[in-house]
């Protein structure tokens, strides 16, 4: 055992990097699903913005652009949802997963051409003396741009849901589309805006993996991201500072076990890897009792299908 | 009444072999994408060249990203029951549903690689030595270290890849007696996030030499950026890191593919169990990097010379096991049986074993 070989501050540098794409992605989600809308297809879109966003920003040389494209290729595909359950009345479920399916399987003919090719860099965000500071400085101020602006983004969603008129009939929409129809609300075009927000949301995630923390294009390389995130959103109970601190939970186990490991301890990685998916079974079925469904704070017409004449 | 028919079926199947002009129908399963540039990419090379090899007279198809269990199980009997000869199941974990789907179609040949489960006589197992090039490997990353640190990123404690790790760290210590090896297992072939956060936490504790047994390319990109040095996995993976990458082991299944093919073709084909090696060309060393020192190219290319021969064993005693108690007593040789099981870690290693 070496553990004096973990150095604290970058566990934290790290664990803020590992976090970010799970993150970016689950606070797209939680906005849809507190519109009502349960979009399974997070994996797909991640995957879609990490194949189109590396194809962008190495075709035009701007890891910018990249992010640019990569968030509205998620938000076509997150149309694509939205026409099919808001329009055509499909299943939200089974929509989700068909989208998750087409995205990989897209993404696979898509990105070809672009294995092996190093995407041009994303700069670190100069914060001068900030990361200077001993520990900290290494810790919390020697990322790149998306990591804070992934931060601020949390922040506004919270804004945003609590205090915001806009916010609040999303929230209305979400909790039970009928009275928020009767009061005059737009429930599907509010559903739509959310939907692409998720999607947009959900493409930048996989434009991070791609672009920076990978800094390739593999197939399938999400992995299961998506399904983090999903896991996320009901785990920290739809509160978007939560689910921010359950992503850097995620992330933290994650880059913590690889530590360990590498020190030489011997730790149950089966088990810490299943964490997330446990914790979110056991919500789900606390979800299921009426009761605690209320104090979960899940959204009343969740995965409900709203048709004007109901 | 209908089972006697589909048995006279059955009957008539085997008794006619199948026409000269009938192109065999081969089935390949694989559990990554073949654009993985690693395991898979090998597997689907060889099935290209086994293709190209026979032209029309073969007919391969592919199903990747295949999970382990009802997956496998379900597109094997796909397989099957549309007509597939030959099916190769190439990842370790496909043992138990090869097995099952064998058992339902007597008259389907199949090659499992790297596993270790024969119920039927028309299961064929197939494997790599891929110990002897990790011997090179460890030779090679045991003298270009100079922080005697040597990061290895595992996938799952499988024989195949704890042999792995014990004959590359004996013969990295043979050069180097301080050398010290940092083990990560991600319990995944191919996750290449986590592969990259593995690679960057064993950079930062001290590695500068980064060994993988998973098959994304994303270590040795991490290893080039962060200016340290790496091993390819299964493929020559020299495109993602052109100074960092010392070397690989390449996987060339081609040669077996097609003499397997050629006997199922003339009717001879059998159940068997084939570990090949370095000395059979189913593993070579991908060229070395320019940055390896002259006489250490030389020296490796003795190592391979030696191991391909037959002349020199990975595996030669005294070697014991991490706990001290003794494997193998001087100048003894590990035999198959105990190399195709092997769960622990030689002495010298300082990391836990998992369980």
């Amino acid at each position: 055992m070496i553990l004096g070989s973990i150095n604290p501050a970058v566990l934290l540098a790290a664990l803020m990097v590992a976090a970010t794409p799970i993150l970016l992605a689950a606070i797209g989600e939680l906005v849809v699903e507190k519109s009502g809308v349960l979009n399974l297809g997070v994996e797909g879109m991640m995957i879609m913005g990490a194949c189109l966003g590396f194809i962008i920003a190495v075709n035009s040389g701007s890891p910018f652009l990249g992010f640019v494209g990569a968030a509205l290729a998620g938000m076509v595909l997150a149309a694509l949802f939205a026409l099919l359950t808001q329009v055509l009345m499909t299943n939200h479920v089974a929509t989700g997963l068909a989208l998750t399916l087409f995205g990989l399987g897209l993404t696979a003919l898509l990105g070809q051409q672009y294995v092996g090719i190093t995407p041009p860099r994303t700069p670190r965000l100069d914060l001068g003396p900030l990361s200077q500071i001993p520990f900290f400085g290494r810790a919390f101020f020697r990322h790149d741009i998306v990591v804070y602006l992934t931060i601020a983004l949390v922040g506004a969603v919270w804004w945003f849901l609590k205090y915001s008129r806009a916010g609040m009939i999303l929230r209305a929409v979400g909790e039970n589309h009928d009275a928020a129809h009767a009061l005059g609300y737009h429930v599907k075009r509010v559903r739509l805006m959310a939907i692409l927000f998720g999607g947009a949301c959900a493409g930048l995630g996989g434009a991070y993996l791609s672009l920076i923390r990978v800094a390739g294009w593999t197939e399938g390389m999400t992995v299961g991201a998506g399904w983090i995130a999903l896991a996320l959103v009901v785990f920290a109970s739809w509160r978007p500072w939560r689910a921010m601190a359950g992503a850097y939970l995620f992330g933290g186990v994650v880059v913590l076990q690889l530590n360990l490991q590498a020190a030489g301890v011997r730790i149950p990685v089966e088990y810490l890897s299943m964490s997330p998916y446990l914790i979110t079974i056991l919500v789900l079925v606390l979800m299921s009792s009426g009761k605690a469904r209320a104090s979960l704070n899940a959204p009343g017409s969740l995965n409900k299908q709203f048709h004007a004449s109901g | 009444m209908k089972k006697l028919l589909t048995a006279a079926v059955a009957s008539v199947a085997l008794a006619t072999p199948a026409l000269a002009d009938d192109p065999t129908k081969i089935g390949f399963i694989y559990i990554g994408p073949v654009g993985d540039f690693g395991w898979t990419a090998g597997h689907d090379r060889a099935r290209q060249e086994l293709q190209d090899h026979f032209g029309d007279a073969v007919e391969t198809s592919i199903v990747e990203n295949v999970d382990y269990g009802a997956d496998a199980e379900r597109v094997m009997t796909q397989m099957a029951l549309s007509g597939t000869d030959m099916i190769f199941a190439a990842s370790f974990g496909y043992g138990p549903d090869v097995n099952s789907v064998a058992g339902r179609f007597p008259d389907v040949a199949f090659q499992h690689a790297t596993g270790y489960i024969q119920e039927h006589p028309n299961v064929s197992l197939y494997d790599a030595r891929f110990y002897e090039g990790r011997a090179v490997l460890g030779h090679i990353g045991g003298k270009m270290t100079e922080t005697n640190t040597i990061g290895y990123i595992a996938s799952f404690p499988i024989p195949a890849v704890v042999s792995g790790i014990n004959s590359a760290y004996l013969h990295a210590k043979a050069v180097n007696p301080d050398v010290e090896f940092r083990i990560i297992w991600t319990y995944s072939w191919f996750d290449p996030s986590l592969e990259a956060d593995a690679a960057e936490t064993l950079i930062e504790q001290g590695a500068d030499v980064i060994m993988q047994h998973t098959d994304s390319t994303a270590a040795v990109r991490v290893a080039e950026d962060a200016g340290v040095m790496a091993f390819g996995q299964a493929s020559d993976m020299v495109d993602f890191g052109p100074t960092a990458h010392l070397s690989a082991i390449v996987d060339r299944w081609a040669p077996y593919y097609i003499s397997r093919v050629e006997a199922f073709k003339e009717g001879e084909w059998e159940a068997q169990n084939s570990w090949l090696g370095l000395g059979d060309g189913i593993i070579e060393m991908a060229p070395w990097n320019d940055r390896i020192p002259a006489e250490l190219q030389e020296e490796a290319d003795e190592l391979i010379a030696a191991i391909s021969s037959g002349e020199y064993h990975p595996f030669t005693g005294p070697i014991n096991r991490q706990d001290g108690t003794p494997w193998l007593a001087d100048g003894e040789v590990a035999e198959d049986g105990a190399l195709a099981t092997m769960d622990f870690y030689v002495e010298g290693i300082t990391a836990e074993f998992p369980n």
